[in-house]
């Protein structure tokens, strides 16, 4: 049973359809990566995917569920995770305290399974201001599992672990990022570009850490413009230009895929030119 | 049927006025994407400069209509300048911040130049009626139907046809690109704030005219209803606001035809909820959009905060105790009432600093639990511990359930909300004569008291309220570094974030609400009952924006600095009456309104940095 199965999704803006009848599926430890250009409706796909957005139609189904009409905060329990395009870290929290907002979801000595909404937000705050001897150690452990994701970073985040994180640099905020999405641990992982702004030597280093969280048994979607990661860490590529799926395949196909090149070049200008010499510009632009 | 036609005419008259209000909220809207909150006051100063003009200059109307929107002019190039210019790359709550200061200065001045009393305008036009068929129509009707037409219609030709017009287009489509062309966008705020506030004072006067009253605090409501008008039409949308005035002022008539004029504000402030949870976007908007991405951060001036040595705490905490036995009574109902206002600064800090939700309608809270534990003690013959309990519980309930409906506004539109809420919780309390006494209020509120004692001494009261503060500012401590503060303050720095981990905002957001209420109730019920007796005017927004200038004093979010703010709130002003004299003390309110003014512009973190 795949994971993830996306079918016939299309979501449109006034008379720009971002997303057009768009339908894959990701088997589980899959990792996809969808690429195309700016404006292809990768991110809106995201956006859908994790119910940021609302279909117009077509249908998600995650985990064997149809979650085409969840809201977005019920897919985290149910072992969704996502990063955004630009980061979104809370700027005032700590790291630390970002990590642990991940695992908001996994809290369960102080958040009581009581089905009125009433009570049971009743019955938080107690918990929350008794602090008994479960809910401590449920934060302990939380804790310093929280340490161990951070340790994934090498030394990049653990040694600010207490500072606010408006106060770190960009790629150290996409790493809060990803550390916070691990901490709900998520059985799929959407990264809407992870590498955005980071420098080849950062990027290296997300290249490994995406491995690893691959080799750890998370199916990974992953939007990305560097090409040569894409090609490195893939199963899948989904290629998207105007809002279709205009590619589907293993890496080396795709990237042969006379469509692709086009939708990234232009569509009539360097035609004459040798396909090679394409392939060169498209890995230097991409 | 008559009176059919005669409200109508009524309706559409007041609605001229509205849309002058409405049409300059909507053009500073639309240029500095700001609700300036100040505007209400222009219209106040507007309608006092016309008084003025007519009864002590006695200026023909014409001439008096020219120095209103002049005087107003100028006023609003001033607000652009203190509250708005020297805020655009600080927090996007420190305008509207800056602007509800500045609205309590000039309330506050008008009170000390006209005294609060309401004053009247002599009769300036004839009071001739001419019949239209089944209703007639008065001389000021038509004057002030043409005199709102004429300006629409030179508003409409200005934006059209000159090149200020094209500039303050251009710089409320995109003012980034406006400014990459050319546009000098500082010059386009203060020209939008001139005319702006121009119509707001012309309106302002036409009021006084057509109401034949003008008070020092009539600005506050009329602003409120501005804003109304404005998101009918939705906000930002000057014909819009036009069509939103017209709408409200004929609702606004049929329903005080029907159910009396006591009723009439609370008809716009109910609009005013009901439109911005259904359709924030005006009613004439259609579509579904995607939440904007907000500026991660941006919202709350980031700091950080400055840590106190628990044995500091601890010592101040045991002074505090034996403070009474070398204070004189009357320091001591001072600082009795700074440890109420503390309660009621945690409060507050509690929503609009760790929960992010600038609420500027907490007085309401106040005036809820006051009522409550006031009604359980007389009607019932409660003790009062039980009625404090109860009181309290109540609070946090009806203060989620009445905020509720807000929960999905965000920024300045949860300010406009609450205040609306504020006023409507005051509006039931006068128009709910069987309950609540309306105007009259309750009396012979028995003083606070426990297992038969009674707390009728200064000192007494003292120790209760500075146990009350301690109790509870422990308790919203332990909250806040629990699990529930984190996701509270997340919510605050990124709602969409927020949600993509699985918090459910609705819960969180009533949580706040709910534990806030319950403290503030408390305060309401301390302070009633050590006052004896309640009525519609106790807590005020006067109040609400009191309480609001502690915590942004102290540090949003800091359980320390909002005690701290509440503590110099109070005390200062009494410190500084010793030294200046009685007179210094209606310059106190003034005092409150600088300050929010200046920690805004200068040290927007407070004293003790935001948590």
């Amino acid at each position: 049973m795949s994971l993830l199965e996306v079918k016939n999704l299309t979501r449109s803006f006034g008379g720009l359809t971002a997303v057009n009848d768009v339908s894959f599926s990701l088997e589980e430890g899959e990792l996809i990566s969808v690429i195309g250009p700016n404006g292809a409706g990768k991110t809106t796909l995201f956006n859908l995917i994790t119910r940021f957005d609302q279909v117009d139609s077509g249908q998600i189904i995650f985990n064997g569920e149809d979650i085409t009409n969840l809201g977005p905060e019920l897919l985290v329990g149910r072992g969704m995770a996502r990063t955004f395009q630009h980061g979104r870290v809370f700027g005032n929290l700590s790291v630390l305290d970002n990590v642990l907002v991940g695992a908001h979801s996994r809290l369960s000595a102080v958040r009581p399974r009581i089905p009125f909404p009433l009570l049971g937000a009743l019955g938080e705050t107690l918990l929350a201001l008794l602090r008994p001897k479960r809910v401590q150690e449920e934060e302990e452990a939380l804790r310093a599992e929280a340490f161990e994701i951070l340790a994934l970073f090498n030394d990049r985040l653990i040694p600010r672990a207490d500072q606010p994180t408006y106060s770190l640099s960009y790629a150290n905020r996409r790493r809060t990022e990803i550390a916070r999405a691990l901490a709900s641990r998520p059985k799929l992982l959407l990264l809407d570009e992870p590498t955005a702004g980071m420098n080849p030597t950062e990027t290296a280093e997300m290249l490994e850490l995406i491995r690893l969280l691959k080799n750890q048994g998370i199916t990974i979607l992953l939007i990305e413009h560097k090409l040569s990661l894409v090609m490195q860490l893939s199963d899948r590529v989904i290629v998207m230009d105007e809002g279709h799926v205009i590619a589907h395949g293993l890496p080396e196909d795709v990237r042969h895929d006379p469509r692709v090149i086009e939708a990234y070049l232009g569509h009539s200008s360097q035609t004459s030119r040798p396909e090679s010499e394409l392939e060169e510009d498209l890995q230097v632009r991409v | 049927m008559n009176i059919f036609f005669d409200q109508t005419i009524n309706g559409l008259v007041i609605g001229n006025i509205y849309a002058l209000m409405a049409v300059g909220l909507a053009l500073i809207f639309g240029t500095a994407n700001l609700i300036n909150f100040a505007h209400g006051s222009v219209y106040m100063a507007g309608a006092y400069v016309g008084w003025t003009c007519v009864t002590y200059f006695g200026f023909p109307l014409f001439l008096t209509f020219l120095v209103v929107m002049l005087f107003c002019a100028l006023l609003g190039m001033l607000i652009e300048r203190v509250g708005l210019r020297p805020l655009q790359n600080s927090a996007r709550i420190a305008p509207l911040l800056a602007t509800i200061g500045i609205s309590f200065i000039l309330d506050q001045l008008a009170q000390i130049i006209f005294s609060p009393q309401p004053l009247a305008l002599p009769p300036l036009i004839s009071t001739k009626r001419f019949s239209l068929g089944a209703t007639s129509i008065g001389v000021l009707d038509i004057l002030i139907a043409s005199v709102s037409l004429i300006s629409g219609a030179l508003l409409y030709v200005f934006l059209r046809y000159t090149r200020m017009g094209w500039a303050i287009r251009a710089t409320a489509q995109d003012r980034d690109a406006a400014q990459q062309m050319g546009v000098d966008v500082n010059r386009v705020n203060q020209v939008t704030f001139a005319i702006a506030s121009a119509l707001g004072g012309l309106s302002g006067m036409l009021v006084a005219m057509y109401f034949n009253v003008l008070t020092p605090t009539m600005g506050f409501q009329a602003g409120l209803k501005g804003f109304a008008a404005g998101l009918i039409g939705g906000l930002g949308n000057v014909p819009g606001a036009i069509i939103g005035s017209l709408l409200l002022g004929l609702i606004e008539s049929y329903g005080v035809a029907l159910l009396g004029s006591s009723y009439r504000n609370l008809f716009a402030f109910v609009i005013l909820l009901v439109v911005l949870v259904l359709k924030p976007n005006g009613i004439f908007s259609k579509g579904r959009q995607l939440p904007p991405e907000p500026m991660t951060g941006t919202f709350i001036a980031s700091s950080k905060p400055v840590q106190i040595p628990r044995s500091v705490l601890i010592g101040v905490s045991v002074l505090a105790f034996l403070l009474p036995i070398i204070s004189n009574n009357y320091w001591l109902s001072v600082f009795t009432t700074a440890l109420l206002y503390g309660i009621l600064a945690l409060s507050l800090t509690l929503v609009a600093g760790t929960a992010g939700l600038m609420s500027i309608g907490h007085a309401g809270l106040l005036a809820i639990g006051g009522y409550t534990s006031a009604l359980l003690s007389l009607r019932l013959g409660l003790p009062f511990a039980l009625a404090l309990l109860l009181a309290a519980c109540v609070t946090a309930i009806l203060g989620m359930l009445l905020v509720m409906p807000a929960f999905r506004l965000r920024g300045h539109y949860v300010s406009i909300a609450t205040i609306g809420i504020g006023e409507i919780v005051s509006l039931t309390i006068l128009n709910w004569e069987s309950l609540t006494g309306g105007p009259v209020g309750l009396m012979n509120i028995p003083p606070p008291s426990l297992f038969g004692f009674e707390f009728y001494s200064n000192r007494s009261l003292y120790w209760l309220s500075l146990v009350l503060l301690l109790g509870l500012a422990l308790l919203q401590w332990q909250l806040v570094r629990s699990h529930i503060g984190r996701t509270l303050r997340a919510i605050r720095e990124d709602e969409v974030a927020a949600q993509a981990y699985g918090i459910n905002l609705n819960r969180y957001k009533g949580i706040a609400f709910a534990a806030s209420g319950f403290i503030a109730g408390i305060a309401g019920v301390i302070l009633t009952h050590s006052y004896t007796y309640i009525n519609n005017e106790t807590f005020n927004n006067t109040i609400s924006v009191l309480a609001l200038t502690m915590v942004i004093l102290g540090g949003r979010g800091n359980i320390i600095g909002s005690i701290l703010g509440a503590g110099l709130l109070i005390v200062i002003p009494e410190l500084l009456r010793d030294v200046l004299g009685e007179s210094f003390i209606v310059y106190r309110m003034l005092l409150y309104g600088l300050l929010l003014v200046l920690f805004v512009r200068w040290r927007p973190q407070g004293l003790l940095g935001t948590v």
